[in-house]
């Protein structure tokens, strides 16, 4: 292990690969990004070349932020990330912290019930998730979303986080008890700050799904007021026409929060993965 | 400050292990008792009874004159420490000290002043404002101390404290605890699995084996007056000797027909010899012969590992006594040996 981290051959080869992974995983972004700087005949006629004096362009943006309410959009997408990504983690790390600390019947029964959830994709049942936000008159809401979206992360964020909280030390909660701190307290002051690189680890896995997404806001929340980042800009995207300025603006503008999001549990992230791997 | 009482307190998990038979004894106002035994006798889930952190099964415990089993630990007025610190590690050791209290919403001076009594007490005050991760084992042990002490409870409950720290600090800290023990009066119960820490620490010891209490007494009845084989070959480093004999008439004699001279005893048959390595005397003529094979040089004295009676069989000798490997001639002071029967393993 140390003698292979050592070999300046394999750090090359190491480096190398993960390099060249780098490049082709960024191209299509580069791509979007350069290209959503040029006009449409630039666009088309050079698709590669970067932005020059004759055809740079800020078109695409000026469409993008024109035509429909680009910022309502913005804006839906965010609350709708944030809130399910709320959600997922403290409802997820409850249960979680459940499973693993209390023994009651059917504990492993239990755990495994709201694992499945991770085999079984959500969208199978669209038809009877959709049936019932009609029942329930949350169509076109953003609540409707942000409830679908919470079923959706909760099986992972269990499993993830019910195998961190297993390793939380049995003495430190005992301790906390002796020191007279209810459960809730146990919980929210002394677990919690030991898994958050696992909880920022279930963050990232379940944040860009649920900004991607274009299925369910489509089918669950399509009107003007409750569309979301993705689901906007498909505006721009025609049978017949498509204006390719404005959805690669429109695209490039997506991408921030995500990365600003990224940015942040990073960190954190990093430490989680390697923290069960290296331990 | 309390005395602690335990009425057939029993504890048997739900998978049907019984991990603690039905123990009664009681434990005064101010004294140091410590629980010892081998991995797995039942030592810890006693203390955690105690403590509330495991429910009691059978039996009653009294915390005072309070009965307590079904009272929550934070209400018992108990402090505990355990094996592996368990500070919180996302906090500075000022707050760790100072947690408890902060939630028992004792107003902040006085936590102020508490904080820094226990501080000085411990010599942490230069630490205060460190994470427990930048300090040493020793001084993290502290920390445990000085979260337990603030609390000033009725009851310190020691959970193997020592075991993570090496062997130079655990003789420095065995002392601290116990001064500290002495000069805060209060009850305090000790569960380790070292038996010096035992003997050096306790006012009285409980010796359990396989979830029983096998002897209750002070370190001194214990070690020279055993109640069963096992707390006989737990107790002492070295070990005391146990051997196979036979008496007759008062006669005794080993496995191999060799007579180790009278006893003044009435027990008959099968037997088990018990005796301390430094109850043995070398002499020069008219003892037992043994075989010396080999010596374990300790400076302040020697051991002398042989066998007797073709059991294995530990002498031990001053410095100022010199010794070679070989044949020797021992002889042992009657009064000094132990019988216990030979079947049951109890003291006869």
């Amino acid at each position: 292990m140390n003698k292979a981290r050592t070999n300046p051959l394999n750090a090359f080869a190491m480096h190398g690969a993960l390099i060249l992974y780098t490049l082709i995983a960024l191209f299509p972004v580069f791509v979007i990004l350069i290209n959503s700087f040029k006009t449409r005949k630039a666009i088309f006629r050079e698709p590669l070349a970067l932005p020059d004096a004759d055809s740079f362009s800020m078109i695409g943006y000026q469409t993008a932020l024109k035509q429909g309410d680009f910022f309502l959009y913005f804006q839906n997408s965010l609350i709708v990330t944030v809130a399910s990504l709320a959600l997922v983690l403290l409802f997820g790390a409850m249960a979680a912290y459940a499973l693993s600390e209390y023994r009651f019947k059917g504990n492993t029964l239990m755990g495994l019930y709201l694992a499945l959830g991770i085999m079984i994709p959500i969208r199978i049942g669209t038809v009877a998730i959709l049936e019932m936000m009609v029942a329930t008159g949350l169509v076109n809401t953003l609540w409707a979303l942000i409830l679908v979206y919470t079923a959706q992360g909760l099986p992972l964020a269990v499993f993830i986080l019910s195998e961190f909280m297993k390793q939380v030390s049995d003495d430190l909660k005992n301790a906390g008890r002796i020191d007279g701190l209810s459960e809730y307290t146990i919980f929210f002051r002394l677990v919690l700050p030991l898994v958050r690189p696992a909880m920022a680890t279930v963050a990232v896995f379940n944040m860009i799904p649920i900004w991607n997404d274009l299925w369910f806001p489509l089918i669950l929340a399509p009107a003007e007021e409750t569309k979301t980042l993705t689901l906007g800009s498909q505006v721009f995207i025609g049978q017949f026409v498509t204006d390719w300025n404005a959805v690669l603006s429109a695209l490039s503008m997506a991408i921030l929060p995500v990365l600003i999001l990224y940015v942040i549990f990073s960190r954190q992230l990093i430490r989680g993965i390697t923290s069960g791997a290296v331990k | 400050m309390a005395q602690v009482t335990l009425n057939s307190v029993r504890k048997v998990y739900p998978n049907g292990v019984e991990a603690v038979t039905s123990s009664s004894f009681k434990i005064e106002d101010g004294e140091f008792v410590v629980l010892v035994g081998p991995s797995g006798c039942g030592k810890s889930t006693l203390l955690r009874m105690i403590a509330g952190l495991e429910d009691i099964t059978e039996g009653t415990l009294e915390i005072g004159d309070r009965v307590v089993n079904n009272v929550d630990p934070a209400d018992r007025d108990i402090a505990m420490v355990f094996q592996n610190y368990a500070l919180y590690p996302h906090m500075t050791v000022r707050k760790n000290i100072a947690y408890g209290l902060k939630n028992r919403k004792t107003p902040a001076d006085e936590i102020e002043r508490k904080v820094a009594e226990a501080a000085k007490m411990l010599n942490l005050e230069e630490y205060l404002e460190r994470k427990p991760s930048q300090l040493s084992g020793g001084q993290r042990q502290r920390v445990a101390m000085g979260r337990a002490i603030v609390r000033d409870p009725a009851l310190f409950l020691f959970d193997e404290p020592l075991s993570n720290l090496d062997a130079k600090l655990r003789n420095q800290m065995r002392i601290e605890i116990k001064a500290l023990q002495r000069r805060l009066g209060v009850t305090s119960i000790y569960v380790t699995h070292d038996q010096v820490e035992a003997m050096t620490m306790a006012d009285r010891i409980i010796v359990l084996n396989g979830g029983r209490i096998e002897q209750i007494g002070t370190p001194s009845e214990i070690y020279h007056n055993p109640a069963s084989v096992f707390v006989a070959s737990f107790m002492g480093a070295p070990p005391m000797n146990l051997i196979d004999a036979t008496i007759t008439g008062g006669q005794v004699t080993l496995a191999d027909g060799v007579a180790m001279g009278a006893l003044q005893t009435s027990a008959q048959g099968a037997v088990k010899l018990g005796i301390r390595p430094e109850d043995v005397q070398l002499v020069s003529e008219g003892g037992v012969s043994i075989n010396v094979e080999l010596i374990e040089e300790l400076g302040a004295h020697r051991l002398l590992h042989g066998k007797l009676g073709g059991q294995p069989f530990t002498i031990h000798v001053l410095k100022d006594i010199p010794v070679d490997p070989g044949a020797h001639q021992i002889s042992v002071d009657p009064a000094a040996i132990c019988l216990f029967d030979a079947a049951s393993g109890m003291r006869l």
